[in-house]
C-alpha cells in the first residue's frame, strides 16, 4: 500500500508562478527539489523538456511518482495530468509505487549473465529473504532484476540505488547489505535525535 | 569505480587523459584541452567539416556514418534554431565505452560538442546520459559549470561573440531512446518512440530545427582528431575507418575491459592477447562482436580486422564495439532466450512485427530452453524473425531479429539437442531466466 498523501486542490487557482515555492503553497517538492525545477525550465527553449529530469529527480526525494508529485509536476510545467503519466509510463526507472530504501538492482543481461550475474541475483534472494520485485519488512531494501546497467566490462555488476557495485561475487553479498544496513540505521538514529 | 586496463598494443588517443584527473578543467587544459575548439573558432565551419570528412571518423553509436558527411547536412541557413544532440544513452548490452568517457574525460565531451555546434551554425547543444548513470551525470554538470566559468561556454565563447550553451540531460531508464529521434522526442519531454524518417534530423530535428545527434564517443574523438590532423588520424584506422575505437571486451575472457585499438584490429588477437583468451582454460563457443544485436561469429570466423566493412563483410556489424565472449559450457538458447527477453522489454511498441515478433520469439525460446519445445518452434523462430527484418519504423525490431537470426542459423543443432523433452545440457538459470 502507498502511503496517503495529500493531493492538491484542484479548483485552487493557478500559482503564481513556476518559483512560487513558499511555505505558503501547496508544493510538496522540497526547497531543493524546487530550486532545480525552476532553474531547469529556464534553460530548455521549451518547458515540457523538463519534465522526465524533473519526474526521476522527484522520484529520488519522494520514493515514487505519488498522484501528488504528478499533479504538481502537471501543474509546474502546464500539461494535464493524463500527459504526465502517459510520458511517465515509458520509463523504466520511474514508478508508481514505492521500493526500499535502498533498491537493489542486479543486471542480469548477457555480459553480466555469463560472469555469473544469475547466481548472484539468487543470492540477495536468500539474504534479504525476498524474490524478484519484492521489499523487506523494515523497508530498507527491494530487489529486481535489471536490464543492462553499462558496466559489462566490470561485471557482474549491480546498481543499489544510483551507486555502482563492479566485479562481484555471491561471497561479497552480505557485506554489501551490510553496508547499507548501517547507513539505514544510522539515518534512523539521526531523525529521532 | 570501474577498473582501467591497459595493453601494448593499444593506440590511446580517445583514452589518452583518462585516469590523470582530466574530469578537473585545470588539468585538462594542462592537458591541451580547448586549443582543438579554439582552433575551430578561428578556422570556421567549412574546415572543420573538411577535416572531419578527411578524418574518416565514423559513428561509434554503430551504424558507421561518416561524421562529416553527416555534419555537411545541415543547412547552413535555417528559420529554425539548429542543435547538437550528443547521445549517451548507452544501453546495447555489451556496451560500456561511454561510461568511462563520462568519468574520466568530460570536457572531452563538451569541447566536441562544442565544435560540432561551430561546425552546423548551433547554440545550444544537449549532452543526454542515461538516467541510469547519475554520477556520470552529475560529473557532466560540473564539468560543463567550469566550461562555463571559463569562458568556454556561454554568450562570448574564448571572448569573440560567438554564442553556445551546453545542457546535461537525464534519460529515466529506456534502450529505445538511444535511437536518433526517439531521442530528441525524450528531450521534448515526451515518450521515446521513434518518428518517421524522412524528414532526417539534419533537416528536421529536435523541436522542429535542424539537428546533428552524435554518439558520445564520436563528439569525444572530434578534438583529437582537429588536435592530430585529419590526416594523422585517418591513417592509425583501416582503408575508409578513421582512427581508433574504444573496444569493451567482456563475457568469459581473462582480461575484461575497455581497449582502445587501431580501427581493423584483428578479432582473434583482440581476444587472445588483448584480453588474455578464454578464462578457466576453457575454450571458446561464440563471439558477439559488436554488442547484443549483432549476429554471433563462430571461432572459425574471428579471423577478421575489426571495422565496419571487414565484419560487415564477415555477415555481422561492428555495432557498438562490445565483444561479449562465450566460452563453450554455455547454453546458446538461454543465450538467444535471455538477448531476446531485453529486446522484448525495450521494444515501445509502436511497430506491430517489433512489438508482436519479440514478444512471440521470447516465448518460443522460453519454452523450447524448458525443454517443450517442438521441431517445428525452429523453423517458426526463423521464420518470425525474418519477417521483422526492415519492416520496423527504426533499428530495434532489426536489432532483435538479426541475432536470433544467427543463433538459430549457426546453432541449429543445439536448438536441436533441446527437443523432446531433453533438458537444457548446461541448464543453470532455466526458470529465471525471464525478466
Amino acid at each position: 500500500m502507498s502511503p496517503k498523501t495529500t493531493s492538491p486542490d484542484k479548483t485552487s487557482p493557478p500559482k503564481a508562478g513556476p518559483s512560487a515555492t513558499g511555505p505558503e503553497t501547496m508544493t510538496i517538492f522540497s526547497p531543493r527539489v524546487a530550486a532545480r525545477f525552476d532553474a531547469l525550465v529556464q534553460k530548455y527553449p521549451v518547458r515540457r523538456s523538463a519534465l522526465v529530469p524533473m519526474l526521476l529527480y522527484a522520484q529520488d526525494e519522494i520514493g515514487y511518482l505519488s498522484d501528488a508529485v504528478i499533479a504538481e509536476v502537471a501543474e509546474r510545467i502546464g500539461i494535464t495530468e493524463l500527459d504526465v503519466r502517459n510520458v511517465a509510463s515509458y520509463y523504466s526507472m520511474l514508478r508508481f509505487k514505492p521500493v526500499g530504501k535502498y533498491n537493489v538492482q542486479v543486471c542480469t543481461n548477457i555480459s553480466c549473465m555469463l560472469t555469473g550475474a544469475y547466481e548472484l541475483y539468487e543470492r540477495f534472494q536468500q539474504e534479504l529473504g525476498i524474490g524478484p520485485k519484492g521489499v523487506t519488512s523494515d523497508g530498507v531494501f527491494s530487489l529486481e532484476e535489471v536490464e543492462c546497467i553499462g558496466a559489462c566490462c566490470w561485471g557482474p555488476a549491480i546498481q543499489v540505488n544510483y551507486d555502482f557495485h563492479d566485479e562481484l561475487k555471491p561471497e561479497l553479498v552480505a557485506g554489501i547489505l551490510d553496508g547499507y544496513r548501517g547507513k539505514a540505521h544510522a539515518d534512523a538514529e539521526a531523525s529521532h535525535a | 569505480m570501474p577498473r582501467l586496463v591497459s595493453h601494448p598494443d593499444e593506440v590511446k588517443i580517445v583514452t589518452r587523459r583518462f585516469g590523470q584527473g582530466a574530469a578537473k578543467i585545470d588539468r585538462y587544459l594542462e592537458l591541451g584541452g580547448y586549443a582543438a575548439a579554439k582552433k575551430c573558432l578561428d578556422q570556421g565551419p567549412d574546415w572543420i567539416i573538411e577535416e572531419m570528412k578527411a578524418s574518416n571518423l565514423r559513428g561509434r553509436g554503430g551504424a558507421g556514418f561518416p561524421t562529416g558527411l553527416k555534419w555537411s547536412f545541415v543547412p547552413k541557413k535555417s528559420a529554425k534554431p539548429k542543435y547538437v544532440l550528443v547521445n549517451g544513452d548507452e544501453s546495447e548490452p555489451g556496451t560500456c565505452k561511454d561510461h568511462l568517457i563520462f568519468l574520466h574525460d568530460p570536457h572531452a565531451v563538451i569541447e566536441g560538442t562544442l565544435i560540432a555546434g561551430l561546425a552546423i551554425g548551433a547554440k545550444l547543444g544537449f549532452i543526454y546520459l542515461r538516467g541510469e548513470y547519475r554520477y556520470l551525470i552529475e560529473i557532466m554538470e560540473r564539468a560543463v559549470a567550469e566550461a562555463y566559468e571559463r569562458g568556454f561556454l556561454g554568450k562570448n565563447i574564448f571572448g569573440s561573440d560567438t554564442e553556445f550553451q551546453v545542457i546535461v540531460q537525464t534519460g529515466a531508464g529506456a534502450y529505445e531512446v538511444g535511437e536518433e529521434s526517439a531521442l530528441m522526442e525524450s528531450l521534448e519531454g515526451k515518450r521515446g518512440v521513434p518518428r518517421i524518417k524522412p524528414p532526417f534530423p539534419a533537416v528536421v530535428g529536435l523541436y522542429g530545427g535542424p539537428t546533428v545527434i552524435n554518439n558520445a564517443e564520436t563528439i569525444a574523438t572530434v578534438p583529437h582528431v582537429i588536435s592530430m590532423g585529419a590526416a594523422a588520424y585517418a591513417a592509425v584506422g583501416s582503408p575508409k575507418n578513421g582512427g581508433t575505437r574504444l573496444f569493451g571486451i567482456s563475457g568469459h575472457v581473462e582480461r575484461p575491459g575497455v581497449y582502445e585499438l587501431p580501427m581493423g584490429y584483428n578479432l582473434k588477437k583482440m581476444i587472445y592477447d588483448v584480453a588474455g583468451g578464454v578464462r578457466g582454460g576453457r575454450r571458446l563457443k561464440a563471439v558477439v562482436p559488436g554488442g547484443s544485436s549483432t549476429p554471433v561469429l563462430l571461432p572459425e570466423e574471428i579471423d577478421i580486422g575489426m571495422d565496419f566493412d571487414q565484419v560487415g563483410k564477415a555477415g555481422s556489424m561492428l555495432g557498438s564495439g562490445g565483444v561479449v565472449v562465450i566460452d563453450d559450457q554455455t547454453c546458446i538458447v538461454e543465450f538467444a532466450l535471455r538477448t531476446i527477453s531485453f529486446y522484448q522489454h525495450e521494444s515501445c511498441g509502436w511497430c506491430i512485427p517489433c512489438r508482436e515478433g519479440t514478444d512471440w520469439l521470447k516465448k518460443s525460446l522460453t519454452r523450447f530452453h524448458a525443454g517443450f519445445g517442438e521441431a517445428k518452434d525452429i523453423d517458426n523462430i526463423q521464420y518470425l524473425a525474418e519477417n521483422m527484418l526492415g519492416r520496423t519504423f527504426c533499428p530495434l525490431g532489426d536489432a532483435a531479429a538479426m541475432p536470433t537470426l544467427g543463433f538459430v542459423k549457426k546453432f541449429r543443432k543445439e536448438f536441436e539437442d533441446h527437443l523432446n523433452g531433453k533438458p537444457c545440457a548446461f541448464a543453470k538459470h532455466m526458470d529465471l531466466a525471464v525478466v
